[in-house]
Formats: structure tokens, sequence, C-alpha cells
């Protein structure tokens, strides 16, 4: 069935039931909004993006010659804020998170609509006075802000950006509220935590560090934006403050902020693997216990970013530990997906060829993570480009690539047309080559000493560093052909059946895409998750 | 997760209860003024936030309902205070195991 | 499967004018709401908690520092303020007990003292503050180091300026909840059937009090006992 009736007159869903700016701009239905939040991370993807090919351009020469050293630190600052605050920590979660997780639970809404609406508002409110500050000058610490720099001695628009970053963290806040009620409470009838999706799972641990770690990014930015304006020298060594204060408090959020841009995509992953081996999950409790798992454990490792601040030996030795030990619930997944894959009836569709990239890039990056964890060679690379790359694996080759099988997965259900599987295919493929070309070399320049942060360089990483721009300009084209055939597909893709995947889950038992309400009565649920023997054959039977 | 109560609000305390309570803070409040005169060595911080432990944990039983709320919230509550202990008692190892090693200068 | 959603709108006639439509009864909407209140005060535990951390590390390293210049603090003003507030959550606790026997004069009259106690807090905070300025304990420019304290004595007033600024702040936008009570107390709004806003902004404010009680001693006793 697809969204044309029988009369040929469109059925009525969510994207056609009202028109008109109000309609969407006062909306509380749970899938519009997460359209509105696909606009806006988008856009801000696109300004951090841009930022990148401007860093890409300055670092194709040794000299720095095309942006002098103060205009590059506020190109690489503004990079780091928009791709971190406005796109990384929401994009999985707001626009995924939020159109699925009342449809696999089998609710009609989340808990609080009006709270998910005001979210968005706070989102694009923030984003804009972030990008005010970068429209009038910018901000030149790095992302991270660290003092005294930031509260003493830059003069871009650190305050303001702190405000925007403030509310971008109040918005995650909220979605993280919603979704920990959401799926507290509202669960359908049948629908047990052990037969709820993996998606929602890692929905859930991601909100437990979204509640847990963004209120104390929040009070550190005001603490930064006290000190700038009111002389409260919290972190003035003036006054007595350490400056090394500053890094437990950022970082104490900042490093779990970053399972909050994993976990996500790992929930996703979990979805992909399942429905294109067409076999139950491999270790459900297993995936759903070490989301749980990372939640928690990666509030006890944030010293590892502070290897080389001043902060004690000692304390050094346990996050180094401790960094251990954080891996390896993730593994843990990694087996798990491999082994759902294993003797699978395997289709090669899009969504997992990004699922595939995923796994191997992932464990890559993570293996280097691993690295960086050990006491002495973290600090032998420390603020080098082995850092950089070894991150950008994780959330550019890892969590952009679940975010794009997710989106390509889901896409019929949300816009009710297929995309075109070729081009598809294509970007897919130009993502992975593009990507690879663009980090690779940058483990070695990294290795060999090149540091982060400086746009000039010692002649001998020149050729590291045109390769590294070569991918990236590879990558920016396989970005751009996923933007356009969406697009194209809203107007002329083909229109897509309830169940296009013939996938489990209560999502695919809606039309595409669903009505406003989701479900005209509410679901119960009685078997298994990932049922697909059932699944088979039902679809062999009807 | 329903539960039987038979009023159909979560918690209802009784005036009487509150009155308890008001009473047992202000006593509390008397105490820990009078307690941080006294000259008890490194015993007087413990004993004051005992003190203001023991009132919040009145005012959250009482005053915010937390006795007769489902299980779930007090592990809400209790997995905020663990959280902030990891926070001020993790950064506080750093700066108490600092001088054990005499590099930087020290 | 399109049937079946008459009936339901059917009987959305009879359900509560309160009753949100995603919800399928109003207990669940009840606790929904306490629970997304109670985990929005998490974050508000954490979100103090990073000034608490800081006032640890800092009351470790200068601890002298620390005991002298909390003791320039106006005991009696704290004291009398910790008084007035533990009395404002007995009167909120009313309010929302008057909430659930849906008495429209008595909500009205506990919120309206509830509002006036926090009003008089924030009253003896202003003339606190004002005292700071005029003895130079301002940190900025015009700190003066207070005559025989270390001068890390102005971290314990970037601190004291901090955190009693941001409770101040959760007071005044509490006061503002409670007005907003008032108004909707007055429409008629609460009955023993549906009371959840009075019950929710009862738990902010009685969350907003806890802060104070840990932050009195912590900011005000600290160095009493080398009196």
């Amino acid at each position: 069935m697809t969204n044309a009736t029988a009369s040929g007159r469109e059925r009525v869903n969510y994207l056609n039931a009202g028109y008109g700016v109000r309609s969407w701009l006062l909306t509380t239905d749970h899938k519009r909004i997460a359209i509105l939040y696909l606009i806006g991370v988008t856009v801000f993807f696109a300004i951090g993006g841009l930022a990148a090919a401007l860093i890409r351009l300055e670092l194709l020469t040794p000299a720095g010659d095309v942006f002098q050293a103060e205009t590059y630190n506020k190109i690489f600052t503004t990079h780091g804020v928009m791709m971190i605050f406005f796109f990384m920590i929401r994009g999985i979660p707001a626009v995924l998170g939020n159109f699925l997780v009342p449809l696999m639970i089998g609710a009609k809404d989340l808990a609080f609509p009006r709270l998910n609406l005001l979210s968005w508002y706070l989102y694009i409110i923030g984003g804009l006075i972030a990008l005010w500050a970068v429209v009038h000058g910018g901000v030149d610490t790095g992302w991270t802000f660290y003092t005294p720099y930031s509260t003493v001695y830059s003069n871009g628009w650190v305050v303001v950006t702190a405000v925007g970053i403030f509310l971008a963290g109040f918005s995650s806040i909220l979605t993280g509220l919603n979704f920990l009620v959401t799926i507290h409470t509202m669960r359908a009838p049948g629908m047990t935590w052990m037969r709820m999706p993996l998606f929602c799972w890692g929905m859930y641990a991601t909100a437990i560090i979204q509640i847990l770690g963004t209120p104390v990014i929040a009070i550190t930015v005001l603490l930064v934006a006290a000190e700038r304006l009111f002389h409260l020298g919290i972190f003035d060594p003036a006054q007595g403050g350490d400056p090394v204060l500053f890094q437990h408090l950022f970082w104490f959020y900042s490093h779990p902020a970053v399972y909050i841009m994993i976990l996500p995509a790992m929930a996703v992953i979990s979805e992909l693997v399942t429905a294109f081996a067409r076999k139950p999950i491999f270790g459900y409790k297993f995936i759903a216990g070490s989301s749980v798992a990372i939640a928690v454990l990666s509030f006890l490792v944030w010293g590892h970013h502070m290897f080389v601040s001043g902060q004690s030996v000692y304390a050094g030795l346990i996050f180094s530990i401790l960094s251990f030990m954080v891996a390896i619930p993730s593994a843990i997944k990694v087996f798990n997906w491999t082994a759902t894959l294993y003797k699978g009836s395997i289709s090669y569709q899009t969504p997992l060829l990004y699922a595939i990239g995923f796994i191997g890039l992932f464990t890559f990056g993570g293996l280097t993570g691993l690295m960086l964890a050990t006491l002495g060679l973290g600090i032998h690379v420390h603020d080098t480009y082995f850092i950089v790359a070894h991150f950008h694996y994780i959330m550019v080759g890892g969590t952009i690539m679940a975010y794009l099988g997710g989106l390509h997965y889901w896409w019929p259900k949300i816009s009710g047309k297929m995309y075109p599987e070729y081009w598809s295919r294509v970007s897919a493929w130009v993502i992975f080559i593009g990507f690879n070309l663009t980090f690779f070399p940058q483990f070695i320049a990294g290795y060999l000493g090149m540091p982060r942060r400086y746009h000039a360089y010692p002649e001998e990483f020149q050729v590291l560093n045109v390769m590294s721009t070569s991918g990236a300009s590879i990558l920016g084209i396989g970005y751009l052909i996923p933007l356009v055939y969406f697009f194209w597909s809203m107007r002329y893709g083909k229109d897509a059946v309830d169940n296009p995947w013939g996938a489990t889950g209560l999502e695919w038992q809606t039309p595409s895409p669903p009505p406003t309400e989701n479900f005209p009565e509410t679901p119960v649920v009685t078997g298994k998750p990932y049922d697909y023997v059932t699944a088979r054959e039902e679809v062999a039977v009807g | 997760m329903r539960r039987n109560e038979s009023d159909d609000t979560h918690g209802h305390g009784s005036p009487g209860a509150y009155f308890a309570v008001f009473t047992a803070l202000m006593v509390l409040t008397a105490v820990t003024l009078w307690a941080a005169y006294q000259h008890l060595g490194i015993w007087n911080t413990p004993l004051a936030l005992a003190i203001a432990a023991a009132k919040a944990v009145m005012v959250a039983l009482i005053f915010m309902h937390l006795r007769s709320s489902p299980k779930l919230t007090a592990i809400v509550v209790a997995t905020s205070i663990v959280f902030l202990a990891f926070l001020i008692l993790i950064t506080l190892s750093d700066y108490l195991t600092r001088p054990w090693l005499p590099i930087y200068g020290r | 499967m399109a049937e079946g959603s008459h009936a339901a709108a059917h009987d959305a006639h009879d359900a509560p004018r309160e009753l949100r439509h995603h919800f399928v009864d109003m207990e669940a909407q009840q606790e929904a709401s306490a629970l997304g209140m109670w985990i929005f005060l998490v974050t508000e535990v954490l979100f103090f908690g990073g000034m608490f951390t800081a006032y640890v590390i800092y009351r470790a390293s200068y601890t002298r520092a620390f005991e002298g210049a909390s003791n320039l603090l106006d005991l009696k003003l704290g004291a009398f303020n910790t008084a007035v507030l533990i009395l404002s959550s007995l009167t909120m606790a009313l309010a929302v007990w008057a909430g659930q026997q849906g008495k429209k004069n008595l909500i009205v009259l506990f919120l309206t003292a509830t509002i006036l106690l926090g009003g008089t807090f924030l009253g003896v905070k202003v003339i606190e503050y004002k005292q700071k300025f005029v003895h130079h304990e301002v940190p900025g420019p015009h700190f003066v180091v207070p005559e025989g304290l270390p001068r890390q004595s102005e971290m314990f007033f970037s601190l004291y300026f901090c955190m009693t600024g941001l409770h101040a702040l959760h007071m005044v936008i509490g006061i503002g909840l409670l007005l907003w009570l008032i108004a909707r107390a007055r429409r008629g709004d609460f009955t023993p059937r549906y009371n959840t806003p009075v019950d929710m902004v009862g738990l902010y404010w009685h969350f907003v009090d806890i802060v104070w009680i840990f932050l009195f001693p912590l900011l005000y006793l600290l160095g009493r006992h080398t009196l």
C-alpha cells in the first residue's frame, strides 16, 4: 500500500495534514519536529563543512599563506563548535530519534510534545547566536575554550558563543528528558524492555548521558562568561584559580559527549545489520546492556584528554586504565553485529553499505583510541594530527556514515518515497573513498609529529596534506549527492510501500509516511524483537 | 507501572507531617549554627554536611513525596548523587595526588 | 486498521479536558510529568554540582582564606534567610496539599505566602550584596583583600557570588512560576483530579530550598569554629 488511495487522492499523513508555515513552526508532532531538526542540522553541517573546506585549503601548502594565524584559529573553532554542538550531538537523536522512538514503541507521540518543539527553538536560537558570533569576527579559542585564554586573553566573541552553546545544551537536555520519560512510561502493551528495538535502547543510553553530563558544560560555560563579564575568577590564577579545573569540568561533559555522538550511531547500526541480514540480532541483551555500560563508564575517563595538562600522574594512570575498560562494551557490539551478519541472508542495499563501512571504520578508529588511552603514547601524540584523525574516524567514518545509513533506511517511512538506489550506492562509495583519503594520511602526519591547530607546517608533511585535501574534496562531493537526490526523490521518487525492506518493527506497520497520530489503535506486542523467521513466513504468505 | 493508591494523586502528605518536618528543619538549623562554633577539629565539616544531608533527606522524602513515589524516582535521585560524587571525588583525587610525585618543580 | 480510530475519538470526548491526547489516561500523564520533573531536577543537581566541585577544590587548597572570608559574611542575615526559605517550603507543601483538596482559596493563600517569603529571601540577598560592594568584597578591580587574609579570599567571594547568584536566579524563576500558578488557581484550574502543575512547581521549589540547605553551612558556617 502506497500513499495513494484507491480513488487516486493522496491519503492524509503527517506531511500533508496541515499546510503553511504556522502548521510547521507551531507543530507538536514529533515527526514534523524531526523534519525541522533535519533542516537545522543540515544547515549547520554545511556551515561546519565550509569551515572544514577552508582549513583544508590552507593546509594544501606548508606556508600559512591563505589566512592569518588568528583567522585560521577562528575557522577551526567555527568548524568544531558548529559540527559538535549543532550537528553531531543533535543529529541522530533529534532527527531519527524524534521521528522513530514513538513509532517504535507504539506511542502516539513523545511524552512532552511541547517541550520537544521548545527544544527545537532553543537549538535554532542557540545556533543563530553562535552564528552571529562567527559572522562578527568569531572566536579563536578552539571549541575547547581552555582558560585562561578564553577568560582573560581572547578578544573574540567568547560570551556570545558560550550563550549559543548553553542554549544548544539546554535543547539537548530537553530531548534526552523526553526520551527517558517516553521510553519508561509510554511503551505499548506487551513491549517489555527486552522486546524494545535496540535503537530505542541506544536513545535511552544517550539520554542518560545528556541528562547527567550536559548540565556540567552548561555551568562551565556560564562560569567562563561570569569571569569575562563580572571578574568572578573561578579559573583566574590571580585569584587563586586553577585553569586545569576548567579542563576537569569541561571534559567531564565533553568526554561523555562523544558517546552522545556514537551511541545513537550504534543504535542505528543495530537496526541496519539485522534488517539486511534478515536475521534476529545476535546478542540482543549484550547490545542493550553494553549501551548502558558505555553510558555509565563514559563518565569515568575524562582525564585522558588531560594527560599533559599538569594533572596528577596518578590520576592519569587511573584514567588510562578506565579508558581501556570503556572500549570493551563497544567491542562487544562490533562482535555482535558481525555475528548477526554471519550466515545471514545479506542484501547489499545502500543502508547496509553504510553499516559495513561503519563497522570497519569505527573499529579502526576505536583501536587508535586504545593507542591514545595508553598513557605514554597518548602523551607523545597529544595535540597532533593523530588525535584529529582518530576522532574523525569515529565521528565521520562512524557516526556520519551511520546517520546516512539510517536516513536512507528510514527515508521511505519519513518521506513516503524511495531514493534512487544507483546514485545512493555511488555516493556511499564516493564518501567511503573520500573519507579514507582525507583522514588516513592524518594518522601518519600526526604520528610523525605534525601538530594540530597550526595554519603552517614543516614542508615534509605537504604530500600527506595534499592527499588529505584531495580526499576532503571528494568527500564533499560525496555528501552533496544525497542532498540532491533526497530532494529529487520528494518530487520524483518512486512511492514507497509500508515496509519496503520487509523489516520487523512497529514503525514498519504504519503507512509510509505515517499519519499524524501514528497508530489509530495502540498496538499490542506479543512477539520477540527482530523475529525474522515469522516475518519471512508472513511475506511468503501475504 | 501503575500504582494502586486509593487517591488519584501520587502522594498525599498530611499537614501534620509537614509541620513536623518544618519543626525538625528549624531545630537542625539551630543545631548546625551551634555546632559551627564548637571546636571539633576535622569533624566540623562532616558534621555540618551530615546535618545538611539529613535536612535534605527530610525535604525530599516528605515535602517532595519521595517516600510515596515510585521506586524509579528514588533511583533517579540516587543516580544524580552518584554521578555528582564521581565529578567531585575524581576531580579532587587529581588535586590531592599532585604532591605525591616530586616533579614539576614542586 | 482505520476503523478503530472512530471509537477512540468518541472516547476522547469523555476524557478530562486536561488529558493530552498522547496519554492513555490521567494517571499516565501525571506519572510522566512527575518523572520528567525529577529528571529535570537531576540536571539541576549536576548544574549546581559543577560549582560545588570548584568549591571543594578551592576550599581544600585555600582553607585559611576561605575560613576567614566566610566569617566576613553576615551570619544573622544568612540564618534568617535559611529560616525564611524553610518556612517557604512548608507553605509550598501546604499549597500542594490544598491543590489536592481542590480548595482554591487555600491554594492561592499558600502560594502567596510562598511568594512573599521568597521575595523576603531575595530582599535580604540584595542587602547582603550591597554590603559586599560597600566593603570592597566584590571580586574584580575594586576588590580589596580583607585585612589579615590571604589574597585567595577573593576566590571565596567569587564562588559566593556565583553560587548564591545562580540560586537567587532560580528563586526568581520560581516566583515567576508561582505567580503563574496563582493565576491558574484563581481560574479554578486545580481540582482533586488535576493539580499536577502545583505539584511540579512544588518539587522545583523544594529543590531550590535543598540547594540553600547546603549553601548555608558551606558558605556561612565553615570558618566559625576558628573564632
